[in-house]
């Protein structure tokens, strides 16, 4: 329950960044075997040997936001269609044309990675290729504005400035957080907001950045297992996240190869 | 994976109240009720009338909040 933005030394930095190359080691093990026909808790299954084979830990398996909360049952998170995050993996089978969205976090030294990703299983339609695309270029465009100097509110409105014009709409509910030795840190990241507002970014904090884009209405529901996240008009809901550190010559991608 | 949301504003502690209550009155003018979170209290940090503290808000009851920070 860090409520102020904590600032990572070098040597930690060094965990941050071996955290972020197991997650997307992961990502890129999970873009391989992905296919219409396998389930979520195939790529949950593949995820985990990833993760053990690097020595690390999953993240999610067994979080609890809350006190008190169902503790989150998978290794990662598989959201289709119109579930938008912390779908739970398991015998559901991914159909042709399905939207998958992977999110994925892992523990090295103590320190968390956290990125995820939307595919497609088999080639989708034209709906499905340009929400994709805006989002994955929404997060783009959320990174570079995430100099230090700048503050949290910019990253928010360059998001909500890219995506609302083009139609789209950006889940509130949820948002994009710090992230260190805990899996989510002060500063939160919205993906909406106003310029100029908002927490100061400083050389050393690492945060994700994670637009949740929709077709229809921001709005969500949670299901009943009490995790998943859904849009409440059923529409398709496309997810993407990096985590990053600020650094003085910019961003640095901890999450990408 | 994402968080869920929650408001967080600074406000200034007016009053304690019992059970680790307390008034806390936001920038806007606005007094919430704000009971400390378990880390304020597992650490015994003491939060006491004046200090500034932040308040997490519940989107779905605005008046009431939990204070999860106190500034030095």
């Amino acid at each position: 329950m860090f409520r102020v933005p904590t600032i990572k030394s070098a040597r930690e930095l060094i965990s941050m960044r071996a955290a972020g190359r197991v997650v997307a080691e992961v990502i890129e093990r999970l873009k391989e075997v992905l296919e219409p026909g396998v389930t979520t808790g195939y790529l949950d299954r593949e995820a985990r040997k990833v993760i053990s084979k690097r020595g690390a830990e999953p993240s999610f398996l067994g979080y609890t936001p809350i006190p008190g909360a169902i503790p989150f049952p998978g290794v990662i998170c598989t959201s289709l269609n119109e579930e938008i995050v912390h779908g739970i993996p398991g015998d559901r089978v991914i159909q042709d044309g399905d939207l998958v969205k992977l999110d994925v976090g892992a523990i090295v030294d103590g320190f968390h990675g956290d990125s995820a990703v939307t595919l497609i299983a088999g080639d989708g339609d034209k709906t499905e290729r340009e929400l994709v695309e805006v989002t994955r270029r929404a997060l783009e465009q959320g990174i570079l504005a995430a100099r230090s100097g700048a503050r949290v509110g910019d990253i928010s409105a360059t998001v909500e400035g890219f995506v609302r014009p083009r139609g789209y709409e950006l889940v509130r509910e949820y948002t994009g957080h710090g992230i260190g030795r805990r899996l989510h840190e002060a500063p939160q990241i919205p993906n909406v907001g106003v310029g100029g507002q908002g927490p100061q970014l400083r050389v050393g904090m690492v945060i994700c950045i994670e637009p949740m884009v929709n077709i229809g209405t921001w709005r969500t529901e949670v299901l009943d297992n009490d995790w998943t996240v859904v849009t409440a008009d059923r529409k398709l809901s496309a997810h993407f996240e990096h985590t990053l550190a600020i650094t003085p010559d910019g961003p640095e991608i901890l999450t990408a190869l | 994976m994402a968080k869920k949301e929650g408001i967080e504003v600074e406000g200034t502690v007016m009053e304690a109240l019992p059970n680790a209550n307390f008034r806390v009155e936001l920038p806007t003018g606005h007094k919430v009720l704000a009971h400390a979170s378990g880390k304020i209290r597992l650490n015994f940090i003491r939060v006491l009338p004046g200090d500034k503290v932040l308040v997490e808000l519940s989107p779905y009851d605005l008046t009431r909040g939990r204070i999860t920070y106190r500034f030095k």
